[in-house]
């Protein structure tokens, strides 16, 4: 009997305080963010898809076309071509598409290039209802940053 | 009082204009207080600061198609969103907003109330019944035995009030507690009422809030363990008016808490009475309803009987007792 | 409320629940058999998300494979790339510099966090109680937002390498990572046990539900919270220590209830031990490099490997087989949550439907880390 006199004392209790923590919220100030008016600023190591990094000067990609990304990448999501260069040794980038509707963003490209050619871009506004669009050439990419930077 | 065709119709038109905008409105204050309760800011988007968001989701829900599934008892299945607006609809006739605002003054007002109020559930039960989907089925049996469960210690405190005042006349009921916040049921100092008038307010309180099946007593829509209850199976405006009938109910059922136990229109210090204050008295309560909704979690069916049985009922048949001894004795 | 009852057979029914439930927190099919709202049998049915992750890792190289274990728990992601690294590590016999191994243990501990305060929001919400889980998820997302700062990441991390990790830890992060622990210490005896542990409607609804006796949790090999929750003082950081949690003081919360309540107590309790680590492992990190030396290509000696973690819902073991290769021969992972699920079936005969739901809530199920 003494088991129920307390359910009901403590009970009511333990209500009352519960209603009085939630009051107090109701009159302080919402802590979310409102997304579209105001976007959250992205840590500098944010890992978004990776994009293809120009030169300085020139603006044309660092890569040499060693194909390790390609081999390091855990879901064949990066093809690239390149060809001989012209007058000097080496080669050059033609193409980098990056299928990025395959990629889980594990940074492992990135990771192994040792000529500084890839980075992470900062987009994560990434919606379509085209599957296309996720399969994103790299090289086109730059040459529009080149333009924009002009 | 005068019953011309005209007062009919205003009134009609009265009650359907303040049923229509509270069960759209409430929609959006629940959706506001609860996200003010938790730190966010709720609907923003339509209209200023979102007012227009009920329009809005009214628009989307006519828009859709009513599907009837395959199986289901068609006419049971389409009558019983209706059955759930109707019954808190015709309640609106007999409730008191001040002294001269009523559509029609009853001697058996309470009465009345309460046979309509046990309506209500039907439309839970036909709608989770016609549905044809377990959960559903699981849904308006747990809503049937909650609510009759819970009519009887409602009754029991009800039967207080009635006594106090002596009439089953709303109107009269508001009337005895007319003078200032010393007089109302609640608070009741004559006689010594509010030794015992604060637990019958207290148990009635619970009781609506399981009459009207909301949080934390919502057994019949708990969404965690069936989905969305008898509303499993119903979309378009089937859905929206379930939602407007339960939001309907609670208006009805804070009216009647303040028409019983909150002195009707009477303001709190006797000074000029009048409609105002009845509506800020509901919507007190109405937000005092959706912040428990959504500070508690749900209980549970058997629990919630156990509370019912064991606490509700003994409390309310002993507060009875003694409000009928210290009317004799005094 | 448990009660014994003699199911009439030609009065049940079979209610599907799931794969889509709002109460199975993933794709989890239960197909129950009911008497009305008990339950006379329930069978767990799994495989709705099965991605053949150990076949996977035959396919790729070692390294491949890490972005892989941050899908299989994603609200643990770290211990299972912890994890994965290790086995490896013992492989391969790789030295990991001690800056990067208390890194890994920060990191982990403060996933641990998250991981709990994701229960718990998402255990109410089982409850019917939705405030708590936006009050958990504001706290939940100061650790996402620190967690991101290092890892570049929000869910699946894949931060850990082998030899170390990806990242250093700045200032910043520290003082963060402290300013957070401040932060919870202070909300938990207000949002978390003022609002909710002694609420009654709470406690009636978790107190004496899903009784998981010591002798069930040997014969169905539960670990993790599940298992300390019903008297089993076992957990992998202190009984086969494994990085560098042999140099923190924690507790191992052991409760002897078996209950629901019981669960979330250790796993509320866990929360304030990972405090501990962290702060722990922040006064004494050392400096120093965070990768060791590491081939490019890692080929260990053909040889069965295996390690344990201890993740935040139980005893995570990699059996690792190699032959020489640059591919793993066979992995066996075996995942907690898959033993823990195993019980449900036995528990809830008899129960009732709300309370099967609760008691499931209870368990800490992350769906594709049972399928794997």
């Amino acid at each position: 009997m003494s088991a129920y006199w307390r359910d009901i004392f403590y009970g009511s209790k333990s209500l009352i305080k519960g209603m009085l923590i939630t009051g107090r919220q109701f009159f302080k100030p919402v802590v979310t963010e409102q997304y579209p008016y105001e976007t959250p600023t992205l840590p500098p190591l944010f890992r978004g898809h990776i994009e293809l990094i120009g030169n300085a000067e020139s603006g044309l990609p660092n890569c040499v076309v060693c194909m390790m990304c390609q081999r390091a990448c855990p879901s064949d999501c990066i093809s690239l071509g390149g060809k001989k260069a012209e007058g000097g040794k080496g080669k050059v980038l033609t193409s980098y598409i990056l299928d990025f509707t395959k990629c889980s963003l594990c940074g492992s490209c990135v990771e192994s290039c040792k000529f500084d050619a890839l980075r992470y871009s900062h987009e994560y506004n990434l919606v379509s209802f085209n599957k296309d669009d996720f399969i994103i050439d790299l090289m086109k990419r730059l040459e529009e940053q080149n333009r924009c930077k002009q | 009082m005068e019953t011309s065709i005209w007062h009919a119709l205003l009134y009609l038109v009265g009650i359907l204009a303040f049923a229509g905008l509270n069960a759209a409105y409430l929609g959006y204050c629940e959706r506001k207080g609860a996200a003010r309760i938790q730190r966010r800011s709720g609907p923003t988007e339509v209209g200023y600061a979102g007012l227009l968001q009920p329009l809005a989701d009214g628009i989307k829900l006519m828009s859709k198609q009513l599907l009837v599934p395959k199986g289901v008892d068609g006419i049971i299945f389409r009558a019983a969103p209706i059955l759930a607006m109707v019954p808190a609809i015709t309640s609106m006739a007999v409730i008191p907003f001040s002294g001269n605002i009523q559509a029609r003054a009853m001697e058996l007002s309470v009465l009345l109330l309460f046979a309509l109020a046990a309506l209500a559930m039907f439309a839970i039960l036909l709608g989770g019944w016609a549905s044809g989907n377990k959960y559903a089925l699981i849904s308006s049996t747990r809503a049937v035995s909650q609510t009759l469960a819970y009519e009887i210690p409602m009754l029991f405190t009800v039967i207080t009030v009635v006594l106090i005042s002596g009439s089953l006349n709303l109107q009269d009921i508001a009337l005895d507690q007319q003078g200032g916040f010393w007089r109302w049921n609640i608070f009741r100092i004559e006689n010594g009422h509010f030794l015992t008038m604060w637990i019958s307010f207290l148990i009635f309180f619970i009781c609506t809030i399981a009459e009207t099946n909301r949080a934390p007593f919502d057994m019949a829509e708990a969404e965690s363990e069936l989905v969305a209850g008898f509303m499993t199976e119903y979309g378009s405006m089937g859905f929206g008016l379930f939602m407007m009938g339960e939001y309907l109910n609670i208006v009805v059922a804070a009216c009647l808490t303040t028409v019983l136990f909150l002195g009707g229109w009477d303001c709190p210090l006797g000074l000029i009475p009048g409609v105002w204050w009845f509506l800020i008295k509901i919507y007190i309560l109405i937000f005092t309803f959706i912040w428990i909704r959504w500070t508690f979690p749900r209980t549970q069916i058997y629990k919630l009987l156990n509370l019912n049985w064991k606490i509700l009922i003994p409390f309310s048949m002993v507060n009875l007792l003694i409000t009928a001894v210290l009317i004799k004795v005094f | 409320m448990t009660v014994p009852i003699s199911p009439r057979h030609d009065e049940t029914f079979v209610l599907n629940l799931g794969p889509q439930h709002p109460a199975t927190h993933g794709v989890l099919r239960v197909k129950l058999t009911m008497d009305g709202e008990y339950i006379v049998k329930a069978e767990p049915v799994l495989g709705y998300i099965h991605r053949m992750h150990e076949k996977m890792a035959e396919a790729g190289t070692f390294a491949q494979f890490m972005p892989n274990t941050a899908r299989m728990d994603y609200l643990h992601a770290l211990a299972f790339n912890h994890g994965w690294a290790l086995v490896v590590e013992k492989a391969a016999g790789i030295e990991v510099p001690p800056r990067a191994e208390y890194i890994r243990v920060i990191t982990v501990e403060l996933n641990r966090i998250h991981s709990h305060l994701l229960w718990w929001a998402a255990n109410l919400l089982d409850l019917g109680a939705f405030t708590p889980l936006l009050y958990a998820f504001d706290d939940r997302e100061q650790v996402i937002d620190l967690l991101e700062r290092v890892t570049g990441s929000r869910l699946t991390y894949s931060y850990m390498r082998f030899g170390g990790v990806l990242n250093d830890i700045d200032e910043d992060f520290i003082a963060g990572t402290r300013a957070f622990l401040v932060r919870l210490r202070e909300r938990m005896p207000v949002f978390y046990h003022d609002l909710v542990t002694s609420n009654i409607i709470f406690i009636k609804r978790v107190k004496d539900i899903g009784i998981i006796t010591p002798e069930m949790c040997r014969r169905y090999g539960v670990t993790g919270p599940v298992a300390r929750g019903s008297g089993i003082n076992y957990d992998v950081r202190k009984d086969e220590p494994y990085s560098v949690y042999p140099h923190f003081d924690f507790d191992v919360p052991v409760f002897h209830e078996c209950d629901s309540m019981a669960r979330y107590m250790v796993r509320v309790q866990e929360m304030e031990q990972s405090m501990r680590i962290i702060e722990q492992a922040l006064d004494a990190l050392p400096d120093g490099p965070i990768m060791a030396k590491v081939p490019k290509m890692l080929k260990p000696e053909a040889g069965y490997y295996y390690s344990a973690v201890e993740t935040a819902r139980g005893l995570l073991g990699h059996r690792l087989v190699c032959n020489g290769d640059k591919n793993p021969y066979k992995l066996k992972l075996r995942s907690p949550t898959f033993s823990n699920l195993s019980l449900f079936g036995e528990v809830t005969q008899g129960m009732l439907l709300a309370d099967a739901l609760a008691f499931l809530g209870s368990l800490d199920l992350v769906i594709p880390e049972i399928d794997r």
